[in-house]
């Protein structure tokens, strides 16, 4: 069999594994890589300026798509910089695979130029990684990494090539199979718990379905909702769950948690069946965890067994991806469909608590004076096309959007959930329009968030990604002020961003388009014509700098303790 | 409640740093940790004691699962099972305790592995209790160095049988 480099080896896999678009950024240790995929025209590679945005581009495409994630860096400083987006989507389970350069194997461990032992740093954020130090592993290894990332609970994997095996010759076979003893997730949900799932639902009178982010992963939102109606049972979302049902179903009750919403809280505080799908029970859902769904009966599908009792002693636990376990949960309703009716009768006054709650409190804000974020929010969905794909930055910009913006359809929503990483917005909407090329993509930011990773601007015009971003200006870091405010005596320590840039300047500085907002008149027009543009828009919108995210629980109170407007 | 987990884990570098980080970074403790190749060099059996309450012992055995390259996870507590460690004691034996410490070893069925005019250094197997007493009685004429193995285990084939040890 002929030889080819390690570098177009590693080209090859890419292409076995289906890859048509590499984020990344150029150095030392990479150069051979680099040098082979510069004839490879059917992988399109994207220059960011950052490899944190790679990753975190990577990282879009991958939440938009389903499909893995591919990053690839230098070595040292290029692969420390991929830690914080790696870690993103390490907590959200986000399959993704970065590869990142290494000195040569001689040098290893001699403090060599731009060495990091990035396989060691990594270690506790990815769900697997590799070091490859034989070129005959290359081809196994990043089967298996794309393997890993991809199945059972999702999330990255870190392949470290060091410089001498991408220049080493090899002849190139990619594994059929995976030979991975130490690995096989359950998919399958166990029949007799399935039973025993739906006889308590069956039983209950005022049963609450907490959807999470698996639902989104194991794509079962469609699942889900047909589950939910034939069971007439109401569903709320955590942030990573919206989409999972449309948000405008009656059966919707938005999210819950911190900044849940009343009836969620309520609902879910109330219940005596709680039925968390694809959900982790995160201290920013349960707030005082002793006092969390205390008079239910808890059931939890999961694909990961460490999530089920880690937070909450759970009744029933059964492993298994969610969208199976819900299509068996449907077909077993189907058998009991006498006492089925019996449930929709019982669940009556519970519905009609329900929609009480939802009428006495809705989520709203005050109107009037300077822009609220919110009905920019709100202007945006009524403006935007229906298969809009949302990304936000982290803080009151991303709770607002989860409020405000109704999603219909799961991988609408590209939020940095579990770590909670400002920055994470922009790049990932570069991320996930370069999967939809056609499509329009909006990151939702805030003044503070936004300039952690605004040097991508050079990427959206050097590619012509026509991201819009809407920046929520308000001259705070919005959410630590409003716990300041709230918690701290209103002492406002470092959190008023007093110099910022001329946005619509800095836009126009890098070749796109800025358009500034002061009135809430102008709201709807200047949305509509940054859609319009074909290229990248930045909208800056001056809004009412106090304005606080509610509701709101305080941490460690219990949910149904809200700070309401 | 202490807990004996055998892990058996695939024989590759970065394996037990794997391991170990998993314990530091979720809080977990270690109080002995034992690794060896198996028969199958491809294999390394580990064996880590551990305290924690039910959920916490829950999360560790879960979370060792989770790792690619963990095979298999047993934990011993409620099977009957052989549970073995070595020490080793450097003594200080000048004329006067020299018999005294050959008297301890004797009972405790210690080997005397190295000797010199002022010391001698003992080895002994046996459970947790037994180096304890060990260790213990020997303390009062002055140990100058000691290391122990951390504990192995392995699961008696019949079941049913009474302790032997």
């Amino acid at each position: 069999m002929k030889k080819i480099t390690g570098a177009n080896a590693f080209i090859e896999a890419l292409r076995c594994e289906g890859v048509k678009h590499v984020f990344g950024y150029p150095g030392g240790a990479v150069l051979d890589i680099f040098d082979a995929i510069m004839d490879a025209q059917d992988i399109g590679f994207i220059l960011t300026r950052h490899e944190q945005a790679a990753v975190h581009a990577a990282d879009g495409y991958a939440r938009s798509t389903g499909n893995v994630g591919v990053c690839l860096v230098t070595s040292g400083p290029g692969a420390t910089n991929t830690v914080t987006g790696i870690a993103t989507a390490y907590m959200d389970s986000i399959p993704i695979v970065v590869f990142t350069g290494q000195v040569p194997t001689q040098l290893i461990g001699n403090d060599a130029f731009q060495e990091a032992d990035i396989v060691g740093i990594t270690r506790p954020c990815t769900k697997h990684n590799y070091l490859v130090k034989d070129v005959a592993d290359l081809a196994r290894v990043v089967k298996e990494a794309f393997y890993i990332a991809r199945t059972g609970r999702s999330g990255p994997v870190l392949v470290d090539l060091p410089k001498n095996i991408m220049s080493s010759l090899v002849s190139f076979k990619y594994p059929e199979k995976i030979g991975l003893t130490g690995y096989c997730p359950t998919y399958k949900g166990h029949q007799g718990q399935i039973k025993r799932i739906v006889s308590l639902i069956l039983k209950s009178k005022r049963p609450v379905i907490y959807a999470g982010g698996g639902i989104i992963h194991s794509n079962a939102s469609d699942e889900l909702t047909a589950f939910a109606r034939k069971s007439g049972i109401p569903v709320t979302t955590t942030l990573m769950g919206l989409g999972g049902i449309p948000a405008r179903d009656d059966l919707s009750l938005g999210m819950l948690g911190m900044h849940g919403t009343f009836a969620a809280n309520m609902a879910v505080t109330g219940t005596d069946c709680l039925i968390a799908i694809g959900a982790r029970f995160d201290d920013r859902v349960t707030g005082k965890v002793d006092e969390f769904a205390p008079k239910a009966k808890i059931i939890h599908i999961d694909i990961d067994p460490t999530s089920i009792s880690k937070n909450v002693k759970v009744d029933i636990p059964i492993v298994g991806d969610c969208k199976i376990i819900l299509e068996c949960m449907s077909n077993e309703l189907d058998n009991h469909a006498d006492i089925l009716e019996e449930l929709h009768s019982n669940m009556q006054p519970w519905h009609e608590c329900i929609d009480e709650w939802k009428e006495k409190q809705p989520l709203r804000y005050g109107k009037g004076g300077s822009i609220k974020p919110q009905y920019v929010i709100e202007m945006i969905e009524e403006i935007a096309p229906d298969d809009t794909i949302i990304s936000t930055e982290v803080g009151q910009n991303q709770m607002w959007t989860a409020q405000f913006y109704r999603f219909q359809e799961p991988r609408l929503f590209l939020t940095s959930g579990g770590l909670g990483t400002m920055g994470y917005g922009f790049p990932a909407a570069i991320g996930a329009q370069v999967a939809f090329p056609d499509r329009t993509v909006i990151d939702i930011a805030g003044d503070g968030s936004i300039q952690m990773n605004i040097q991508e601007l050079a990427t959206v015009v050097q590619y012509n990604l026509p991201v819009k971003v809407m920046i929520l200006n308000n001259g705070y870091l919005g959410m630590v002020r409003q716990w300041q405010s709230l918690f701290y005596r209103k002492r406002y320590s470092h959190t008023s961003l007093a110099v910022s840039p001329d946005f619509v300047r800095l836009a126009e500085a890098y070749g796109a388009v800025g358009i500034r907002v002061s009135e809430t008149a102008d709201v709807g027009e200047a949305i509509k014509k940054a859609l319009s543009v074909n290229g990248p828009v930045f909208v800056d919108f001056v809004v009412d700098p106090e304005e606080d995210v509610y509701p709101m629980v305080p941490a460690g109170a219990p949910i149904n303790n809200m700070l309401l407007v | 409640m202490k807990h004996a987990i055998s892990v058996l884990v695939d024989n590759q570098a970065g394996v037990l740093s794997r391991v170990i980080g998993l314990f530091s970074g979720r809080g977990f403790n270690i109080e002995s940790l034992s690794v060896a190749p198996t028969l199958d060099p491809e294999k390394s059996q580990m064996v880590i004691t551990t305290t924690g309450n039910e959920q916490v012992l829950e999360q560790i055995k879960k979370q060792l699962n989770k790792l690619i390259n963990v095979i298999k996870v047993v934990d011993y507590v409620g099977r009957n099972f052989v549970e073995r460690e070595m020490i080793l004691v450097k003594i200080k034996a000048k004329s006067d305790t020299r018999a005294e410490v050959l008297r301890i070893a004797d009972i405790f069925r210690a080997k005397v592995v190295d000797v010199s005019h002022a010391s001698y250094t003992l080895s002994l197997t046996g459970d947790k209790e037994k180096l304890s007493g060990f260790v213990e009685m020997l303390s009062p004429i002055g140990i100058v160095d000691f290391i122990r193995t951390g504990t192995v285990v392995m699961e008696r084939e019949m079941q049913g049988r009474r302790k032997l040890t």
